[in-house]
């Protein structure tokens, strides 16, 4: 609990988010407890763990999704360009504006293909060329192939896989500063999920990414950096509370884990 | 970083403080829009009680237990009409639930091919749009003629019971009964229906897997599962049945004295108020009021009721 | 063979069995109920469409009702305009209020108090008797003289037909919403979108057919009340003449003439029916038609 004191209230260039001591709770329960983090920019960070560890609550923190669930409750600090995301002035929709995210199974809107990637970037009142950033979303999120003979057509008209890197497209249109990825291949074939990661490595150059996944080959394809959280019984036994257990370079996490649970879980003896 | 470059073609990063206005603002519209429901509910029970209060105060709780209802006098009772209401609801419901019920059971077992049943089902469905004005104009035309000789035979037959004392002639509590009937079948047969076909298919499989015979199944198994269902569509039609106005009034003959024929020309609260309201006096008005109170009060006991059956019993099989 | 036979079970049929008996006249009365169920409903149609049909002219819509005793002939013109007129008014005052409320109760008050309270309300509503909505509005508007010092009025009639109209609108609105999957309410928010773009752009449109169905359940519903109209948009021998004055529908108009001793309005009351249930059961089918829409 010592090194709170390292976090900097002035941002570093290098840090895109951080997380000061992060405690989140559903009513009474604590999903996910003490939680120090700081997100590197330009890179990817995974978040892996086994389910009930409260990585993809942390995730849903960073832009204030968890907000949608009336019962759950913030402690700590959330700190991104100097700012307390959960400081009582700020607007979550406009939070929601520099921070995309993409959703575990795809959500198209009941729109054209065209609208789906259009509608974002209205809402942030998007100046430019339209036609062109249409295009050149889904070129970057390798979908434009797919599409590019039936942007009128409806967003259903894709396949699952087609249908999450539309999602993709619509999200990198508004041009966020940080990319948020919940599971985004849990729902797809082996086939859309390559399809996916390979969007994803062509996003790095460009965004930052913070990805959830429970496939830990995925996380040693697509990151730099990796978090593994855990959950332990609580004292008491109402349940599970998360934490975070090491955040290091992926390389260092899957080869040379400094704790044991760590090590335990990476070589697949448990979660 | 990658941001910067790209960001000013971003004009609205910010919130301009009319997008919040507007945000806000629509969702204080949409409660006040939610709120419109509880204040017509509270505005129903103030602008009848209030217009009630003059004949509250003139016969206070008598009203409800008094059969005179005489306008030249201008004293007022509801008792004619409370007793018919509860009569025709009620004698409506013993021929409507075996009827619906059993049609619900029909509807649900493989008796017949699908699609016959769900032909059977839609026009069931239908008969339940069927505007209670049409059914009442049929009544007084079609049904009533129909039904008068059967009615004169039990008549003949069975004259010495007094609920079948009177020689039937025309308008009367009967038909008003029988027209009754036929608007809470569907009612009846949908909500049946639906209980029915949710519960679980496991169940029926079970009974059949003991050896239970289809009926065994039905009477059982089936119906008992599906009970918070049936009861709670019994009671909805109940609360409809007592305030039907139309087909009522327009075949019960609006008699406001009391007869305990149920061949005779009889009256139900809504049959009262529908009848005398256009000319009423100004007691009267305000008795019909009360009335029209009494009614409101009933009605809503029992679709709270059965709002609380379906919701108590039905959990057990979520 | 003999000597197994012995011991097998006997599995065949036997008709004759107390159970099975008791399964064939169990069955039959299933079915002999299902038949005298659906023999008004026939009986209703069939009767109202040849009788109403016969009677109907085309030029019935342009004419005038006579008056009684006098003339045979004229026509429902007045009526049919009527119901229009009245059954429109009500949706101007219902549908703003229903859709809102509904859009409150799923999107903004989700299982809070206060919704749960106007879900209770709403049920409550939906269990008024008509009458009893007609004679509010008498009290409310048209004994008060509240609006511009009319009595009968088709806006008092309009206004009585919405507090009937309000609770199928408020709940299917509220259902249907309910049935959007919450990822596309978070594809909205997550590209940075208000909770009132959200709504009106992406959820409400998700779910425009089951609330179209519930709307129009609603008119077909409304359509066809007469307990209401009878003290509020009362009825008229003339044309509309006005949103504050009296005005006939045809709904009123079957209850006065079908009382009559007259043929030529008893024929008019027939006539009347007709129209009516053809347009009432043709919404009922637009309106499942529109709902398998939702399904898909």
């Amino acid at each position: 609990m010592t090194f709170s004191s390292h976090i900097a209230d002035v941002p570093d260039e290098q840090v895109a988010l951080t997380c000061d001591d992060v405690t989140i709770s559903y009513g009474s329960f604590e999903a996910v407890k003490n939680v120090f983090l700081e997100v590197p920019r330009g890179k990817v960070t995974a978040f892996i763990g086994p389910s009930g560890c409260g990585k993809s609550t942390v995730l849903r923190c960073f832009n204030r999704m968890n907000d949608l669930i009336p019962s759950c409750s913030l402690k700590g600090r959330v700190i991104y360009e100097g700012q307390d995301l959960y400081a009582p002035n700020v607007d979550p929709v406009e939070v929601r504006r520099r921070i995309g995210m993409v959703f575990q199974r795809p959500n198209p809107f009941p729109k054209s293909i065209y609208e789906n990637i259009a509608f974002g970037a209205r809402i942030n009142g998007y100046t430019g060329n339209m036609d062109e950033l249409v295009e050149s979303s889904l070129r970057r999120a390798a979908v434009w192939d797919e599409c590019k003979d039936k942007l009128n057509q409806s967003g259903y008209s894709l396949s699952g896989g087609q249908q999450q890197r539309l999602c993709i497209a619509r999200t990198i249109a508004t041009q966020p500063d940080l990319i948020l990825m919940d599971e985004p291949c849990s729902a797809l074939d082996p086939i859309s999920t390559l399809k996916v990661e390979e969007t994803m490595h062509e996003l790095k150059k460009e965004f930052t990414i913070v990805i959830v996944t429970h496939n830990m080959q995925q996380a040693v394809r697509v990151s730099d950096m990796t978090a593994f959280y855990n959950a332990v019984a609580v004292e008491g036994g109402s349940g599970k509370v998360g934490y975070l257990v090491e955040f290091d370079e992926t390389a260092n996490i899957f080869n040379n884990p400094k704790q044991e649970a760590t090590q335990e879980y990476v070589s697949g003896r448990f979660g | 970083m990658a941001a910067s470059g790209t960001d000013s073609l971003y004009k609205l990063r910010h919130r301009p403080p009319s997008d919040k206005l507007v945000d806000t603002g629509f969702r204080n519209l949409v409660m006040i829009l939610a709120l419109m429901v509880a204040l017509i509910l509270l505005g129903i029970f103030l602008v009848v009680g209030g217009q009630a209060w003059q004949a509250m105060q003139a016969f206070g709780i008598n009203f409800v237990f008094s059969s005179t209802w005489d306008p030249v006098r201008d004293v007022y009772g509801a008792f004619t009409a409370i007793y018919g209401t509860l009569l025709t609801s009620l004698l409506a419901l013993v021929f409507a639930v075996p009827l619906g019920v059993g049609t619900a059971i029909f509807l649900t077992e493989d008796f017949i091919g699908a699609r016959v049943r769900s032909v059977i089902s839609n026009m069931v469905e239908l008969l339940a749009a069927i505007p209670s004005v049409v059914l009442g104009l049929w009544a007084i035309f079609v049904l009533e003629p129909f039904i008068r000789p059967v009615l004169q035979f039990i008549h003949n037959v069975l004259g010495w019971i007094p609920f079948f004392s009177t020689n039937p002639s025309g308008p009367g509590v009967m038909p008003a009964v029988l027209i009754l009937t036929v608007m809470l079948l569907p009612i009846i047969t949908a909500i049946s229906r639906d209980s029915l076909n949710q519960v679980p298919g496991d169940l029926r499989q079970a009974a059949y897997g003991v050896g239970a015979t289809r009926w065994t199944a039905i009477m059982k198994v089936m119906i008992p599962a599906a009970i918070s269902g049936i009861i709670g569509g019994i009671m909805l039609a109940l609360g409809r049945a007592m305030g039907e106005t139309m087909a009522v009034t327009m075949i019960i003959g609006n008699q406001t004295t009391f007869n305990i024929s149920w061949f005779a020309p009889g009256n139900t609260i809504a049959s009262l108020i529908a009848n005398q309201f256009g000319e009423a006096g100004d007691l009267q008005m305000s008795a019909l009021m009360y009335a029209a109170f009494v009614l409101m009060i009933i009605t809503f006991f029992v679709n709270v009721l059965a709002q609380w059956i379906v919701k108590r019993l039905a959990l057990k099989y979520d | 063979m003999t000597s197994s036979s012995v011991n097998n079970p006997d599995l065949l049929f036997k008709p004759g069995l107390l159970r099975n008996q008791g399964n064939r006249l169990l069955t039959s009365i299933a079915c002999l109920f299902a038949v005298i169920a659906i023999i008004p409903l026939i009986a209703v149609i069939a009767y109202v469409l040849f009788k109403g049909f016969a009677f109907l002219r085309p030029a019935m819509f342009f004419e005038l009702p006579p008056v009684p005793g006098q003339d045979m002939g004229g026509g429902i013109g007045n009526a049919f305009v009527g119901t229009f007129i009245v059954t429109g008014l009500s949706c101007l005052f219902a549908i703003p209020i229903g859709v809102g409320g509904g859009i409150y109760l799923s999107e903004y008050g989700g299982n809070n108090r206060f919704s749960e309270f106007i879900r209770f309300g709403t049920n409550v509503l939906a269990g008024v008797p008509s009458i009893i909505a007609g004679v509010f509005i008498y009290g409310l508007i048209v004994s008060s003289r509240i609006l511009f010092g009319s009595t009968f009025s088709a806006v008092a009639g309009g206004l009585a037909l919405a507090v009937l109209m309000l609770p199928t609108i408020i709940k299917t609105t509220d259902e249907g919403l309910k049935l959007v999957p919450q990822e596309l309410r978070w594809g909205a928010l997550g590209v940075g979108a208000s909770k009132f773009v959200t709504t009106a752009k992406v959820v409400v449109p998700s779910a425009i057919a089951p609330i179209a169905t519930g709307v129009v359940l609603g008119i077909a519903r409304s359509a066809g009340e007469t307990a209401p109209l009878i003290f509020t948009a009362f009825f008229s021998p003339y044309w509309p003449d006005g949103l504050l004055e009296p005005m006939a529908t045809m709904s009123v108009m079957i209850f006065n003439y079908a009382i009559m001793p007259y043929e030529a309005q008893v024929q008019l009351a027939w006539a009347a029916s007709f129209v009516l249930v053809v347009m009432i059961l043709t919404m009922n089918l637009l309106a499942r038609w529109i709902s398998s829409f939702a399904q898909r």
